[in-house]
């Protein structure tokens, strides 16, 4: 438990009727991003993740806290890590949940967006998690919709539960945020990870570090507070973690870059380039990865990797986001 | 009939003219300017609320009027109607309607609906090339002939140094501009706002400011081999403007247009208070502060020869989507005058003469259009403004058939008062004490 913040830490609810009211809860009903969020609200949501990572361990993981919720997974843009991990956080938070992914929905038929979730929202759900592929889709859903709304990753603006999952990870193996120097590398321009990653990694006071070939840097970012650098070698230079961001196919094809293989040579995280980094450096991913791409596999699989940590705390970080939204303690306490 | 407007400020820089002085009209016509004119028998005279500043009418060089083809969006009848309520005597059209206007016989329905149901001018701009596909040049002595003003392919820029060379010479013939929608179509690539800080934290897929320039520098290129006048249109970017600027000290015929969200607004405002509304979607987009800061200084040193609105009307439902989905544009007759007066006037970038002369004087000259003054003999097309006049932008109350503007709910010092076109008042803001003395506004046809 990181010491900075272990007055904050709020008490989950077991089931019974007499639990404190947090200190502290969100200010929004919805998650649109990390930049609504400030210092104390992100420390809010990942020491009750701390709290919420121990029910998986527990051999019936399941609480009652959104009991009686109806919580919404709308997909309009193709994942199978993140609805599954929004799915089991919901599940055993006890919530009933819904799948709705864009081929099977109206929106094929010509129904706008706006009247997709009109729609839903007339079954009153209390919760929807959103993925889309326009940046802003969560925001105008914000505003037009009464249940609280979850940024699952909108277009290339933000994925707010992974920088919330990624900066869980690291706190968890580095007690703290501030002061690390934390490399991300690899298609920063179409990156709602990075964009995210770098509004959390900032404002929690870390040392970020940019490295991609500059025809994935986005225009102005230096003004962002990050060191932006087409040097891999600087990036990694005595980092306490290096995230390493997908670099997608489709990115060679738009010419960004001439060759899958000319990105490895230059920007692949191998382990020569990895020594570079402090010895006891984090290696993180997204998902899903390319290897051979951007990573190599010694170094996925090495002994620094906490990818699949990540996908472990993911759960955990939505369970308490999604713990968080549903007014979970104060619902609790009145009933 | 005649009609006497008497004891109002008149700013007519072409007369140089800024005092106070009668006018007196007679049908259509101005007959007369001077201090204290005779009254006659049979003129109905007005005396000009105090306050009030009487002007040439003024001319929006780029509006979209929808009709034909998109009446659900915008007619003549409503677009005129929204050009008159924001102070516009004439307003030349763009011909992206459907079918586009690259035919005369388009051009002659456009100026047959105008006639009946215009509310003030409607000069037509017809198109460069035939479907405005970049192709091959539409019949543009035809177009002229039937009474377009200029030509264009309005939102498409003209995609070739060929097609562009053609258009300036052919179109020189009659001395009609060319009027160029200036971006590099590889480097807007699918963008959506200005590539900027804002756009790249946003997750906005960028278009930079040299996609703007880069054409405007070929455009005048194009225009000083051939001797032939190209105007730019809403010009949006630091870098365009100096570009304007240079070639105007070596003498090439290039005139440029600047829109009112772009002196007003900044690509901040996409962050909110309303973030990634779509009533801030337009293109070119809101670019950055320091653009916005570079468009002032180009009032001030007068390089900007016009304001025109770039009036897109959308219906709400289009609008009403994700960002990147929603269609490019918003509405601007209606408040552009009220955004000049608090945003330039008022704040001394420019001089109320340089305003008529931003709003009136050059656009009827660009266009070759009668107006711009009001010497006897001329139309009596005037526009009339209060300077102090307290004006909030009510959306609901717009004469335009759509509500696509990021301005509902500003509060603007400044504001018309009423619109007078060939001598018929054909608008009276009846919020402003003493209006009413211009009497109740009739339809010009």
């Amino acid at each position: 438990m990181n010491p900075e913040t272990t007055d904050a830490t709020p008490s989950l609810p077991t089931g019974t009727d007499d639990q404190p009211i947090p200190a502290n809860r969100l200010r929004s009903k919805d998650l649109v991003g990390i930049a609504e969020l400030s210092v104390e609200e992100i420390s809010l949501i990942l020491d009750t993740a701390v709290a919420m990572k121990e029910i998986a361990s527990r051999p019936i993981k399941k609480v009652p806290a959104l009991r009686g919720k109806t919580v919404v997974n709308l997909f309009f843009e193709a994942s199978t890590r993140t609805r599954t991990s929004f799915e089991i956080a919901e599940k055993r938070l006890s919530a009933d949940t819904l799948n709705i992914a864009a081929g099977t929905s109206s929106v094929v038929k010509g129904e706008t967006l706006a009247d997709t979730v009109h729609n839903i929202e007339a079954m009153s759900p209390d919760l929807l998690v959103v993925r889309h592929s326009s940046s802003g889709a969560c925001h105008f859903l914000s505003r037009i919709c009464r249940a609280g709304v979850i940024n699952a990753g909108d277009g290339m603006h933000e994925h707010p539960t992974q920088a919330l999952l990624d900066a869980f990870t690291i706190r968890e193996r580095k007690q703290r945020l501030a002061g690390l120097k934390v490399a991300i590398c690899g298609d920063l321009l179409h990156s709602r990870v990075l964009r995210s990653n770098v509004l959390l990694l900032t404002k929690m006071g870390a040392d970020v570090w940019l490295c991609g070939p500059p025809t994935l840097v986005p225009t102005g970012f230096a003004r962002s507070g990050v060191h932006i650098t087409s040097s891999v070698d600087e990036a990694v230079e005595g980092a306490d973690a290096v995230m390493m961001l997908r670099i997608q196919l489709e990115r060679m094809l738009g010419g960004y870059f001439p060759s899958l293989r000319e990105y490895f040579n230059v920007f692949g995280m191998t382990p020569e380039r990895v020594r570079r980094a402090k010895p006891d450096v984090l290696i993180m991913h997204p998902g899903p990865m390319n290897r051979g791409v951007e990573i190599a596999s010694e170094v996925a699989d090495g002994p620094y990797s906490v990818i699949l940590d990540q996908v472990a705390n993911g759960v955990a970080v939505r369970m308490a986001v999604l713990y968080l939204l549903s007014g979970g303690a104060e619902h609790e306490a009145v009933a | 009939m005649k009609r006497l407007l008497k004891g109002g400020h008149l700013v007519d820089p072409l007369q140089g003219i800024d005092a106070v002085r009668d006018v007196l009209l007679d049908g259509d016509r101005v007959a007369a300017v001077g201090l204290d004119l005779p009254v006659g028998k049979d003129v109905e005279v007005i005396a000009v609320p105090s306050g009030c500043i009487l002007c040439p009418g003024f001319v929006d060089m780029h509006v979209h009027l929808r009709e034909p083809g998109q009446e659900h969006k915008e007619t003549i009848a409503t677009g005129t109607a929204a050009a008159a309520a924001g102070g516009f005597t004439g307003v030349a059209c763009m011909p992206n309607t459907q079918p586009v206007n690259d035919s005369a016989s388009v051009t002659r329905a456009i100026l047959e609906r105008a006639a009946l149901e215009g509310a003030v001018r409607v000069y037509p701009i017809g198109a460069v090339s035939k479907g405005m596909k970049g192709e091959s040049l539409a019949e543009i002595a035809e177009l002229r002939a039937a009474g377009c003003v200029a030509v264009s392919d309005d939102g498409n820029p003209v995609p070739t140094a060929l097609l562009m060379r053609r258009a300036l010479e052919y179109a020189g013939m009659f001395n009609m501009p060319v009027i160029d929608h200036c971006e590099d179509p590889s480097l807007k690539g699918e963008g959506v706002a200005h590539d900027g800080y804002i756009a790249a934290m946003l997750g906005l897929r960028g278009i930079p400011a040299t996609a703007e320039s880069i054409m405007v520098e070929r455009d005048i290129a194009l225009a000083e081999m051939t001797g032939s006048a190209v105007h730019i249109a809403h010009l949006s970017t630091r870098q365009a403007l100096r570009a304007v600027w240079a070639a105007k000290a070596r003498g090439v015929r290039v005139t440029c247009e600047v829109a009112p969200h772009h002196f007003v607004l900044t690509d901040e405002r996409l962050t909110g208070p309303i973030s990634y509304d779509t009533n801030l979607k337009m293109n070119p987009p809101l670019r950055e502060r320091a653009d916005v800061d570079g468009i002032l200084q180009g009032f001030t040193a007068g390089t900007i020869d016009a304001i025109a609105t770039d009036h897109a009307p959308h219906q709400a439902d289009e609008k009403h989507v994700e960002f990147d989905r929603a269609p490019f544009g918003i509405i601007g007759l209606e408040t552009a005058v009220s955004l000049t007066l608090d945003r330039l006037v008022h704040t001394g970038v420019i001089t109320l003469r340089r305003m008529v002369q931003l709003m009136s004087v050059n656009p009827c000259r660009i266009l070759n259009v009668p107006g711009g003054t009001l010497r006897p003999e001329r139309p009596a097309d005037i526009t009339i403004i209060a300077l102090s006049a307290k004006v909030t932008v009510d959306l609901s109350k717009s004469r335009s058939r759509s509500r696509n503007s990021p301005f509902g709910g500003w509060t603007l010092k400044g504001g018309v008062v009423a619109t007078i076109v060939g001598g018929k008042t054909v608008y009276v803001n009846e919020e402003i004490p003493g209006a009413a003395a211009f009497g109740a506004a009739v339809a010009r046809a």
